[in-house]
């Protein structure tokens, strides 16, 4: 993610998403806010590596950091919640 | 009834821990399953009380009688009917686990002194395998005439080896079910489910409580997505459901957590941590939700029901049916529910000079409290399946760009804890591409959760004195 232009974390989010998707060879629906994300096509190995990847890339990790328990369920809540977390 | 008296073609077999008790086809019958208690799979049911007076298994299976057999079948519930139809009749049941890798099959077969194998596969499935198959599968047949088999027969589980091959470990049916205590029979409430395979330990348990209790058990399905999984759980009105912290961390994540209102949620095979436990206390108000520590070599341990996280110390003093100390940093267990041995050509010894097992999982003492912070020897769990750093640096260390390579766990939220790898390149020069062949060797010939999450280059490792690897080096990430 290093470069010139800092990426929104919306942006760092989905473009790592999609690296994930294909390294894992899963198929993607049109990543849209409404999305829930088990019905994304990615298991939780997929959320596993894209929460340790977003913590190299932006520096923190909302579910490890928040003391209250809180499990994101679509697209738009996770971005949310690493938006709320910076 | 007596058991253990036929003939015993594998001098192995039998000895000090050949034990009396009820066949797991008995006990179905003795559980007097309701009419609507069944195994359920995705667009099946079978109910237990036809199970119970039929068999899976083809014609001829007689032959099987007091052999080594290893069940490989396609899903679970061809496992479940094989399950009954085998206990008893054969001396050897090994339960090959869902994901094994081809590489290793021929050395399970070789240490289980296999001689046939059960399967609802077709025979092109054992090419390579020079052994008589048995077929098995729906529809559950009529059972022949003649005296029940009641055989003591030795179950065996695979368990992650060192060297990427499983290890086996070999159980007796009542060491199995020793920590399952008997529900009234009034009490027909209760239907299992678990999102765990039942070829394995964690699993097994949970099918055994069913068929002993002659209860309905809803099966998980590999590939099954979860929101179709989850309606199966509604429809059946499951009570009592068991998984892994990582199986549950799942279903929070998804919208239909609440479609399911289980009594009873039990956690185990990782490390439940104090926010999975909350999440569910939250989204399952009613439920009682307990984590209990169990692996396959000692069986199941002990329970925790109280909410909280690690388990109270005052378990340590306790001379109860489940003894336990720690030695060295990690938990050691004696219990009547412990493995009796590993299997294989060179077994290594199960228990301690005092008969506890040592587990292998770190324990640190905090107060009155005890707590798990990981794995000795650096195993990785991912969402409960372990990985041996060794196992992915042979992989890395394959590539001709690739000087050394140290593997590691790096904490998740997620999965508990995911796999991460510093390599230090033959010569400096084009990363990115180094780092993508490496990633796709690791690809090509690991199962996903074995393969690096990160993969970062470092210009050199730490080593101990006496020259190796130093697993305990600061690793990559504030909380590696």
């Amino acid at each position: 993610m290093a470069g010139p232009f800092a990426m929104s974390t919306r942006l760092t989010i989905l473009s790592l998403i999609k690296d994930i998707a294909a390294e894992q060879k899963k198929t993607l629906p049109p990543l849209t806010d409404d999305l829930v994300l088990l019905e994304s096509g990615l298991d939780s190995l997929c959320f596993a590596i894209l929460v340790a990847r977003l913590e190299d890339s932006l520096g923190y990790d909302p579910f490890t950091a928040s003391d209250d328990v809180y499990f994101p369920v679509t697209l738009g809540d996770f971005i949310a919640f690493y938006d709320g977390a910076r | 009834m007596e058991r253990g008296n036929g003939p015993r073609p594998l001098g192995s077999l039998g000895g000090p821990n050949a034990v009396s008790g009820p066949t797991l086809r008995e006990a179905v019958r003795q559980a007097r399953p309701s009419p609507t208690a069944s195994f359920s799979a995705p667009g099946v049911d079978v109910p237990l009380a036809h199970i119970a007076e039929g068999t899976s298994l083809a014609a001829g299976s007689a032959a099987l009688s007091g052999r080594s057999v290893m069940l490989v079948t396609r899903d679970q519930l061809g496992a479940a009917l094989a399950m009954i139809d085998l206990d008893g009749l054969v001396g050897r049941m090994v339960l090959c686990p869902p994901d094994l890798a081809a590489t290793h099959r021929a050395s399970l077969l070789a240490d289980a002194e296999v001689e046939a194998i059960v399967t609802d596969c077709s025979a092109d499935a054992f090419a390579d395998v020079d052994l008589p198959l048995f077929q098995c599968g729906l529809p559950v047949r009529p059972l022949p005439g003649g005296a029940a088999p009641s055989r003591a027969t030795e179950w065996v589980l695979a368990t992650s080896g060192t060297a990427g091959a499983p290890k086996l470990v070999a159980h007796d049916l009542r060491a199995l079910t020793a920590a399952i205590k008997p529900v009234p029979a009034s009490d027909d409430r209760i239907t299992w489910a678990t999102f765990y395979d039942i070829r394995r330990y964690g699993g097994l348990q949970i099918f055994l409580r069913a068929v002993l209790g002659g209860r309905t058990l809803v099966l998980s399905q590999a590939g099954e997505p979860l929101v179709d999984h989850l309606g199966r759980l509604r429809e059946a009105g499951v009570t009592h459901v068991s998984g892994t912290p990582s199986h549950w961390r799942r279903v929070l994540m998804s919208a239909e957590a609440g479609g399911i209102a289980p009594g009873y949620v039990r956690l185990s095979g990782e490390i439940a941590d104090q926010a999975v436990l909350d999440g569910l206390s939250e989204t399952f108000p009613h439920a009682k939700v307990g984590h209990a520590y169990a692996s396959t070599e000692a069986g199941v341990g002990f329970e925790v029901n109280d909410g909280l996280e690690g388990f109270p110390a005052s378990f340590l003093d306790d001379p109860g049916d489940c003894q336990l100390r720690i030695a060295d940093g990690s938990l050691r267990i004696r219990s009547n529910r412990m493995a009796s041995r590993y299997l294989g050509a060179d077994p290594p010894a199960l228990l301690d000079e005092d008969g506890f097992i040592e587990t292998g999982d770190m324990v640190e003492r905090r107060g009155n409290r005890c707590f798990f912070v990981g794995r000795r020897g650096g195993i990785i769990n991912v969402g409960g399946l372990k990985v041996h750093p060794e196992e992915v640096e042979a992989v890395i260390n394959r590539h001709a760009g690739v000087r050394m390579s140290l593997v590691r766990s790096r904490r998740s939220p997620i999965t508990g804890a995911i796999v991460v790898a510093d390599v230090v390149p033959e010569r400096p020069g084009d990363e990115a591409a180094l780092r993508d062949e490496i990633l796709q060797t690791c690809r090509d010939s690991l199962p996903s959760h074995k393969v690096p999450a990160l993969l970062r280059f470092v210009p050199a490792l730490e080593m101990t004195p006496a020259g190796k690897l130093s697993r305990t080096a600061p690793s990559q990430g504030p909380r590696a």
